[in-house]
């Protein structure tokens, strides 16, 4: 268990393309990081860096107390899970998990003890004479995590471990994955696309574009006070609605209708509503014209025009909807200001 | 697999119905095909072991008939264990142990050169490993035939001639195996070669550990192909060894048919027989690995 610091770490790749640029976040002991953001944003860079499988560029990286720039990956006193889970294809379930612990010429009595906690834990008992190839996505999936905890390593890393899972058994190991970490306490950094395993697993996310770190917070601060446009609309499905508005006077105009305080802002601003934050009200000020209704069981999603932008509304299934004309107020307190040009949060 | 089981057993429940599959053209065409194919290969081979177990004036003769005589045991004796040649060192026997030490040894290798090779060439930051893998790529074009004199003349001052490595060593120099190694290599995914580094096995851990394991199929198609190919070496083997306990038995059988002494009639039935002989190791080699490599084609996936 460790604490882990990144100062101004960056990584440019030998082709020239700057994957990383300099970033600097401190992940506490025991606590489970998300790093988010769309396809290419650097973030499997990022994480292997720290677990040492690519070079870093510049800046320093600390886990625990110690300086590991130049550590081998053995002994970073870290394990990984892969996407593809990369078991060896050719040693049973035991083997795969035991191969770590005897390459560190652990006693033969405590490999057996570790490995038999460890498959016990995840439930691979009977599938610990079995060769990869034998089982099942989700299963493959827990013997790289009981490769990774035989360990006991200071870190854990995880690089987009779902994605060859379906939805159903995804949302399963989703919950797993967080409970294992939960009771083992183990500090954990988890690469995703998803932003729903984002929301769902993180202690604190860290959101990515384009080789930078757009915001830093709990789910919370995440989804509701998104830092930029960018998080705003990455983060959520359906994403925050954004629509150009006027500043003036303290207060946020849409058109005409105000539709939220602000103070010291003046001239263009992006406004940014939750789907979720755009309530219908007879009397409210807005008017929507919903042309699509999206039926999800639980609730609907409602997409239709104001002025010239496009909005997405959600609302619960007992509320009666049709397609037309409706209004609508939005939630006291609920929008985002971003600058019109650079996209940062007023 | 299960959702194929309805599908698998859908024909076989109709043709049991019916009892009695209609035999088709293409059918009858097809094996016509096969049947020809395999007489063609066989018949030569039946022919020679005719040959063999007749004497051998009546092969001058004769030629080959269709009766079956009765000097096989006799030919085999002679051909195993009966020295041709002045120092009567040649035996079928060591003539057949010799051809195993050029096959083995030639195959093993090669193939333990080549996967070195492609393991520097593909897991390693050398500087220039991929000009290095041309330069011995381009060695494909020059089989030893091509620099056999060369080749001779280095044996030759070495002191190798009439020596096992003087045999196998010049043979083992070329890219074939180094070639399909490093094609291998390349598709084993980059993430297994990152978890082995975490798992902190070393370089030559992987390599023991993970990838001669992988690569087991591969290792049992190359030695194949190689241990084949070394067997049935000819012109190598003629030049370089020039004692007869050195002789291997492709080298061997033709010394025989050659010993023409006085008005005797060359043996035919001997080396008709070892002819024979010198067939079965690489049928037995091809037979046994063949389903070895299809077991680990089946069982592993990468
Ligand atoms: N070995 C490499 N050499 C050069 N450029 C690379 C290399 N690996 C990645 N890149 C580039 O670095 C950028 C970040 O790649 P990275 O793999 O970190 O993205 P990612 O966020 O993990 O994306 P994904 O979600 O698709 O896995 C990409 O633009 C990619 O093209
Ligand atoms: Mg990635």
């Amino acid at each position: 268990m460790a604490q882990v610091s990144l100062n101004n770490i960056r990584k440019v790749y030998p082709n020239g393309v700057e994957a990383v640029t300099p970033s600097s976040f401190h992940i506490q002991d025991g606590e489970f990081v998300v790093l988010v953001g769309p396809s290419g944003c650097g973030k499997s860079t990022l994480l292997r860096m720290i677990a040492g499988l690519e070079d870093i560029t510049d800046g320093t990286l600390k886990i625990g107390e110690r300086e590991v720039n130049d550590t081998d990956p053995a002994h970073r006193d870290i394990a990984m899970v892969f996407q593809n889970y990369a078991l060896y294809p050719h040693m049973t379930v035991r083997k795969n998990i035991a191969y770590g612990l005897k390459n560190r010429k652990t006693p033969a009595d405590e490999i057996a003890r570790k490995v038999a906690e460890a498959s016990a834990l995840l439930n691979l008992d009977e599938y610990l004479d079995r060769k990869p190839s034998q089982l099942s996505g989700g299963q493959r999936q827990r013997v790289a995590m009981g490769r990774a905890i035989v360990r006991d390593p200071a870190l854990f890393l995880f690089d987009e471990p779902l994605s060859n899972l379906d939805a159903k058994l995804r949302n399963q190991m989703r919950i797993e994955i967080k409970a294992l970490q939960r009771r083992l306490g183990v500090t954990s950094i988890y690469v995703t696309h998803d932003q729903v395993e984002a929301m769902t697993m993180a202690d604190r996310i860290i959101v990515m574009n384009a080789g930078k770190i757009e915001q830093i917070g709990t789910p919370e601060e995440v989804y509701h006070r998104p830092a930029s446009t960018f998080v705003a609309s990455f983060m959520g499905a359906p994403p925050m609605n954004l629509l150009s508005a006027q500043a003036r006077d303290g207060s946020v105009h849409y058109g005409d209708t105000v539709v939220t305080g602000c103070n010291g802002t003046e001239g263009q601003v992006t406004l940014g509503i939750r789907p979720e934050d755009i309530l219908p009200d007879d009397n409210g000020p807005l008017a929507i014209h919903v042309d699509i209704i999206e039926e999800l069981g639980a609730h609907r999603l409602l997409h239709g025009s104001i002025g010239d932008d496009r909005l997405t509304m959600h609302v619960g299934k007992d509320t009666p909807v049709s397609t037309g004309p409706v209004s609508v107020s939005v939630k006291p307190g609920a929008a985002s200001l971003f600058h019109h040009q650079t996209g940062q949060r007023l | 697999m299960s959702d194929t089981t309805p599908a698998a057993l859908a024909p076989a429940a109709t043709a049991g119905t019916r009892k009695r599959r209609r035999i088709r053209a293409s059918d009858i065409f097809d094996h016509a095909v096969l049947i020809a194919g395999s007489a063609l290969m066989l018949i030569p081979l039946l022919m020679v072991f005719q040959m063999a177990t007749v004497p051998d004036v009546e092969v001058i003769k004769t030629g080959p008939t269709f009766t079956i005589g009765d000097q096989l045991d006799d030919n085999f004796n002679k051909a195993m264990f009966q020295a041709s040649g002045f120092s009567g060192e040649n035996t079928g026997s060591r003539m057949l142990l010799n051809s195993f030490i050029l096959g083995i040894g030639f195959a093993v290798g090669k193939i333990v050169i080549g996967m070195m090779a492609a393991y520097a060439i593909v897991y390693f930051r050398l500087r220039f490993a991929t000009l290095a893998f041309w330069v011995i790529f381009t060695t494909l074009l020059l089989p030893l035939e091509v620099r056999i004199l060369p080749s001779y003349e280095v044996v030759q001052k070495l002191g190798m001639l009439n020596t096992y490595q003087g045999l196998i060593i010049p043979l083992i120099a070329s890219a074939t195996a180094t070639f399909f190694f490093r094609q291998y290599f390349r598709s084993i995914p980059e993430e297994l070669v990152e978890a082995a580094r975490i798992d902190g096995a070393g370089p030559v851990k992987f390599f023991i550990d993970i990838l001669v394991p992988l690569s087991r199929t591969m290792i049992a198609a190359m030695f194949i192909i190689m241990f084949v190919y070394g067997w049935n070496q000819y012109l190598w083997p003629t030049m370089i060894t020039t004692e007869e306990d050195m002789f291997t038995l492709v080298r061997g059988i033709k010394q025989i048919t050659q010993v023409m002494e006085g008005n005797r009639i060359p043996e035919y039935g001997r080396a008709n027989l070892l002819a024979i002989i010198a067939i079965i190791p690489p049928v037995f080699v091809v037979i046994f690995f063949q389903s070895w490599f299809v077991k680990g084609l089946m069982e592993s996936d990468k």
